[in-house]
């Protein structure tokens, strides 16, 4: 058992930046004694293994795929060949909707050591250790994996630095699989979001609302001081879900991804999926009833208040 | 149409933490609630039950005796029958132990399609759907903000990163993920709350569900070394004082922020 294998995710035609990432905390487990770094891309152009061959990375594996877009089902069923063929002490792949949707059970089934969102991993006598948040990212749990041949770590976008695009020398290497016939679900159509009366992605200057505001009618107050003090308003998933507001205003890993000037954040907890999409704004400012929201963790200045009474008194000095 | 949603009785860390030697948290810390989550799985599958007109939603989780309540309040919003796996060895349980559980239940349960919340809000692993699917060899979909039926299939709509929805149609028997906001989750009537302490709710131990202690030690994915705090200190710059004040800070770094 030796060796990191890196799951690059790709979409597009385009290898995801979260690859990039895995291939730079791939290299720096495997310099600590997990072994050399192999890249697999699953489906996609030949032109992706170029993308992925970066300093570092010893082969690149690309497996062909029956379909053009990825489905869960060839995924599991060509990692689980190219984890039973390559026996790599550790496997890297993201903490994302796509890997999410098959990872897990590649794990389940070859009876892999595993963990998801991790954020930090290390690699020593004992093998790999990783680091993910526990209790709604109160605390931060350490994990070990007693016994385990190979070991999968989904690591969450954004915890590692990506690996600079300098050209490496990989050798590359086709590996063609049986996967006809693997797939189970079939592609009816592909439905992009409406576009919405507003691009957040725009604005300067985005008033985020969350939980905290829980009906129409505050919802509305809030809305209109946003137009006083020269803000957009945007929100968090649950708003969303309870149809308070169309899905164009919504920041996050399953809405837009935002880095406006300011980002003001009114009762918004920071889930991690908030968190992925606005936490390259460049001033973040928080306002939330609750000490312990993880929110005041990647906010640049916080305050613990009534949300509304804040909002309210802004509108003094704002607009 | 058989559903079986497995459930998870969330534990809220409230106030301080209080932790119980390395790895584990003090119970009396610990606000037990059902997970978000699956308030959406359990209506996606009484709907799929009632459109059908026939066959029953087992609520299904492994759990303490913390568990009973959550499993309770699916029964009072309209669940069939509930069961509740459990042995102190599960204790901190990691997904895939949870997922070897569940399937030797769903074996023997046979459902058409198993739902599952996409994650829990405490441990937020978002593997345990997935992982349970793998064992029992059933296609699959994560993270569902739509199903339809269609005969023996199923039309899903699955959420990808930025909103995009992928349209899937797959067979069945089946697993989902379930997204918050697919549905509007129903509320018990305080009638049907007290009537669901009469609907079966059974408790069975892995060994029962044909699961030996070796086995269970060997699905086990990881283990608890450790539980700490996060440092504190890299997070926001405070700012302090009556509403009005800590607007007019605000009000002063958003004018700066805007200028620059």
């Amino acid at each position: 058992m030796s060796g990191v294998l890196v799951v690059a995710e790709h979409a597009q035609g385009a290898v995801r930046a979260s690859a990039m990432e895995l291939i730079a905390a791939a290299r720096a487990i495997g310099e600590q004694g997990a072994g050399p770094v192999t890249v697999a891309v699953i489906g996609g152009p030949e032109s992706l293994a170029d993308a992925v061959d970066v300093r570092g990375v010893q082969e690149v594996v690309a497996v062909p795929s029956p379909l053009e877009h990825f489905e869960a089902h060839i995924a599991q069923a060509a990692l689980q060949a190219i984890i039973a063929e390559r026996e790599p002490a550790v496997v890297l792949a993201g903490h994302t909707v796509e890997s999410l949707g098959f990872a897990p059970a590649v794990a389940a089934c070859l009876g892999l050591g595993f963990a998801s969102d991790v954020t930090g991993m290390s690699f020593g006598e004992q093998g790999v250790l990783a680091r993910r948040g526990a209790y709604g990212q109160r605390l931060i749990a350490e994990l070990d994996f007693p016994g385990k041949r190979t070991v999968m770590l989904l690591t969450r976008t954004g915890a590692f630095e990506a690996a600079a695009a300098e050209a490496g020398g990989a050798t590359r290497t086709r590996l063609e699989l049986q996967l006809g016939g693997t797939a189970r679900s079939e592609r009816v159509e592909l439905r992009e979001p409406p576009a919405g009366d507003v691009d957040i992605t725009k604005a300067d200057f985005l008033l985020s609302v969350g939980r905290g505001v829980e009906d129409a009618e505050r919802l509305a107050e809030l809305e209109q001081i946003a137009q006083r003090i020269g803000a957009t308003l945007s929100a968090s998933r649950p708003l969303i879900d309870a149809g308070l507001l169309s899905s164009a205003r919504q920041v996050g890993q399953s809405g837009r991804t935002v880095a406006p000037k300011v980002y003001l954040a009114l009762g918004i907890s920071g889930a991690v999926q908030h968190v992925a999409g606005m936490s390259k704004a460049r001033l973040i400012i928080a306002v939330n009833s609750d000490p312990q929201a993880p929110i005041f963790n990647v906010a640049h200045h916080g305050a613990v208040a009534d949300l509304f009474e804040v909002a309210a008194a802004l509108q003094a000095h704002l607009g | 149409m058989n559903v079986l949603v497995p459930v998870r009785q969330v534990g809220r860390l409230e106030g301080d933490v209080v932790l119980e030697g390395a790895a584990s948290v003090a119970e009396s810390a610990l606000d037990w609630q059902l997970n978000e989550w699956d308030a959406f799985s359990l209506e996606a599958a009484m709907t799929l039950r009632d459109e059908a007109g026939a066959g029953e939603v087992v609520v299904a989780s492994v759990g303490g005796e913390q568990a009973e309540s959550g499993l309770l309040a699916c029964l009072a919003k309209g669940a069939d029958r509930g069961v509740r796996v459990w042995d102190p060895a599960l204790a901190g349980a990691d997904p895939l132990s949870i997922a070897t559980v569940l399937a030797a239940l769903a074996r023997r349960e046979a459902p058409e399609l198993i739902l599952c919340g996409v994650q829990s809000s405490d441990a937020a692993t978002g593997a345990t759907g997935v992982a349970l699917a793998g064992l029992l060899d059933l296609p699959h979909v994560a993270v569902v903000t739509g199903i339809a039926r269609e005969g023996e299939q199923l039309i899903v709509d699955r959420e990808l990163d930025g909103g995009t929805i992928e349209v899937l149609r797959l067979g069945m028997p089946a697993l989902l993920t379930v997204q918050t906001g697919m549905n509007e989750p129903r509320y018990a009537t305080l009638r049907a709350i007290k009537q669901a302490r009469a609907k079966p709710l059974q408790t069975l131990t892995p060994a029962e569900l044909g699961l030996t202690p070796a086995e269970l030690a060997q699905a086990a994915g990881s283990r608890m070394l450790r539980l700490t705090e996060p440092e504190r200190g890299e997070g926001a710059a405070m700012i302090e004082g009556e509403p009005g004040e800590i607007a007019a800070r605000i009000a002063q770094l958003v004018g700066e922020a805007l200028r620059a």
